[in-house]
């Protein structure tokens, strides 16, 4: 293969691992905002403090990997349960800014809390992956890159035939629709809205430790979120399979951005998109549109 | 409780309607013309800053309070102003062209980012802004030929009419005549026909549109405005810093100010002020409660945030209506005594409220 194919590949498939990432992030802020209308801008906090708290099972418990994996996800998920049956509860009814804040708040207060536990030094934890490499034709794919896409995969396709197939997924989906008519269906709204937060918070946590051993532990690793929302954006707002295709392509094109573009470009480029599409096709990829009710 | 009885049209434009009221504020103002001069050295400085920041947080008010649309990227207006005044500063325009222009220059930016207003707007006009905000930061840290970079922006001191402004009393004369300036301006603005559309946009575009206000022009003019008052907090905080680096307007600022509005009340000027003394005072409580806290605790950075959090939070649960709200409950409670009920200020029951379509 001539350099600049490989080049070429060797750019989409770190684009794809980190592309994966941002799509389950975004996934976990498209569950949650079409369940309750919050844009939870403290999902990255969720997944900065269980990628701390993954650290201190493995590294300062010295707990097996997998045992502590579990254990991070119940945490995140149980915490989200918390933050929505017993803080976002009492906002219900007020306008989506009260959300905003509230989820800032929250985002505020994880932050403060970790960074007072943990110490604001970065750190890294081992997992079966560290370190392995496949190389296919010259091209070095790490092992952490296949388990990141293939566990975006999973969850995906979990997530889809637990939407679509199974008694409770068809009750989200009602319960995100319209909440009175789910109610006098028989659908226990409240309970079902709490269990979308904990999914979400569990997608946060499974992405926090996947980022962890590429990203250094660190508070700054809430800024992930801000990314994830360019990606919800492109693929459309309030879009599931958009959040995964918009993750994915925003993943490649920061990976492209960076090479072929000037310095400064990379970083820039999630926040250029945002404001880009938000301008010129505010639909996104696969969202829907809506006409203005009066 | 007092009913308006107006019998001249001059009773009915007056600021201040009731002698209390007349005599609280000038004695307030008197206050205040005295500090520098009674107070601690430090506290003079801290002042100004606090004031600067009431500056800003007018600015954010006008657009989040009264047009109700929320920008998460305010400090990017803050740091346009700023970097604008220090930069013509260097190139020798006096200061107080240079601190007009700053005001326009960053008005004519606010403009650009208002017009997307007109398509977007809800969430998405906050994500817009927000993006807005980390774009100008990675700008000014590349941009070395006129904002220095990472490397910094020494800001010249102010001189006016060959006069130093830069000492710590006449700063804080200064400061407190545009803080005074832009209120008078601002009250009195948004009593007035712009302000109404304001209001009108901000609480049903439709009915204001049936109305036959103009509601994407009033909704860019507001950003305008908005941009415009900020930028020249950020000028006068280019002053305060004396050292301008991209850090120095991060992500943390814009949501500050956010806070600052929330808090203080949405839609009140008073609550503006209110907010950002709040908030401004804030890091200064913090440092002198944590002495009492245990040892691994105050001496983390995360103490500030937890706390700011915390009160947001406490805000948004329990006293939406932020500190003007409960103002104007107490004034209410004085005002009726002792007839005030406790749920005099309660809404009936709610419920979510799709804001999906709009």
């Amino acid at each position: 293969m001539s350099p600049a194919l490989v080049q070429v590949l060797q750019l989409a498939i770190n684009g794809m691992a980190i592309g994966a990432i941002y799509a389950l992030v975004a996934l976990g802020l498209v569950l949650t905002y079409k369940a309750t209308e919050v844009l939870n801008f403290a999902h990255g906090d969720v997944l900065m403090a269980s990628s701390f708290v993954g650290w201190g099972l493995i590294v300062a418990l010295g707990w097996p990997f997998w045992l502590a994996a579990v254990c991070t996800v119940l945490f995140a998920a149980a915490f989200s349960w918390v933050i929505d049956a017993r803080v976002m509860r009492l906002i219900v009814g007020q306008p989506q800014f009260a959300g905003v804040m509230l989820t800032i708040a929250i985002a505020f207060m994880v932050r403060g809390l970790v960074s007072m536990a943990f110490g604001p030094q970065s750190r890294t934890f081992p997992t079966p992956w560290t370190g392995h490499k496949t190389q296919v034709g010259g091209i070095v794919v790490s092992d952490l890159s296949l388990v990141i896409v293939v566990a975006a995969l999973l969850i995906t396709v979990a997530l889809f035939w637990f939407l679509k197939k199974t008694s409770l997924g068809i009750a989200i989906q009602a319960a995100s629709q319209n909440q009175l008519a789910a109610y006098l269906n028989g659908i226990r709204v409240k309970r079902v809205t709490s269990l979308v937060w904990a999914i979400s918070g569990a997608i946060a946590a499974v992405c926090g430790l996947l980022l962890a051993p590429t990203a250094l532990v660190d508070i700054g690793l809430w800024i992930v979120v801000l990314k994830a929302l360019a990606a919800v954006v492109l693929g459309g707002f309030g879009s599931v399979p958009g959040a995964i295709v918009g993750g994915l392509l925003l993943g490649l094109i920061e990976q492209f951005a960076g090479v072929y573009l000037p310095d400064g470009f990379k970083d820039a480029m999630a926040y250029l998109v945002l404001i880009g599409v938000l301008i010129l096709w505010p639909r996104g990829l696969l969202g829907e549109a809506h006409g203005r009710r009066v | 409780m007092r009913f308006p009885y107006d019998t001249t049209y001059r009773d009915g434009q007056a600021l201040l309607r009731y002698p209390v009221g007349r005599i609280s504020y000038a004695l307030l103002f008197v206050a205040l013309l005295a500090a520098p001069w009674l107070l601690p050295k430090y506290y003079v400085g801290e002042i100004s800053y606090l004031f600067i920041m009431c500056v800003a947080s007018l600015g954010l008010m006008v657009l989040v309070g009264y047009t109700g649309q929320v920008s998460l990227g305010h400090s990017a207006f803050i740091a346009i102003g700023a970097y604008a005044h220090a930069w013509m500063l260097s190139q020798g325009v006096p200061f107080v062209p240079s601190i007009l222009l700053a005001s326009c220059i960053t008005g004519a930016i606010g403009l650009v980012i208002g017009l997307p207003a007109i398509r977007v707007s809800g969430l998405y006009l906050a994500m817009v802004t927000l993006a807005f905000a980390i774009l100008t930061e990675h700008v000014i840290g590349h941009w070395g030929s006129v904002t220095g970079g990472f490397n910094g922006l020494t800001v010249n001191n102010p001189v006016a009419l060959g006069f130093n402004l830069g000492g710590l009393r006449p700063f804080y004369y200064l400061c407190l005549t545009v803080l005074v300036l832009v209120m008078l301006g601002l009250v009195n603005l948004m009593r007035a026909k712009t302000g109404r559309a304001f209001k009108g946009v901000r609480d049903s575009e439709a009915a204001a549109y049936s109305l036959g206000i103009w509601v994407s022009g009033y909704k860019v003019l507001a950003f305008v405005i908005s941009a415009m008052v900020t930028g020249l907090a950020g000028a006068l905080l280019a002053h305060h810093v004396r050292f301008l680096t991209p850090e120095g307007f991060g992500l943390i600022m814009s949501l500050e100010l956010v806070l600052m509005v929330t808090i203080g009340g949405l839609g009140s000027l008073r609550g503006a002020i209110l907010g950002a003394f709040l908030i401004s005072m804030l890091p200064t409580f913090i440092s002198r409660i944590k002495p009492l806290l245990p040892d691994h605790m105050s001496k983390q950075f995360g103490l500030e945030i937890f706390v700011f959090g915390l009160v947001l939070a406490l805000f948004v649960l329990f006293e939406p209506k932020g500190l003007n709200g409960r103002w104007i409950k107490f004034k209410t409670f004085l005002e009726t005594f002792p007839l005030y009920r406790q749920d005099m200020f309660k809404r009936g029951k709610t419920y979510m409220k799709s804001e999906r379509y709009r």
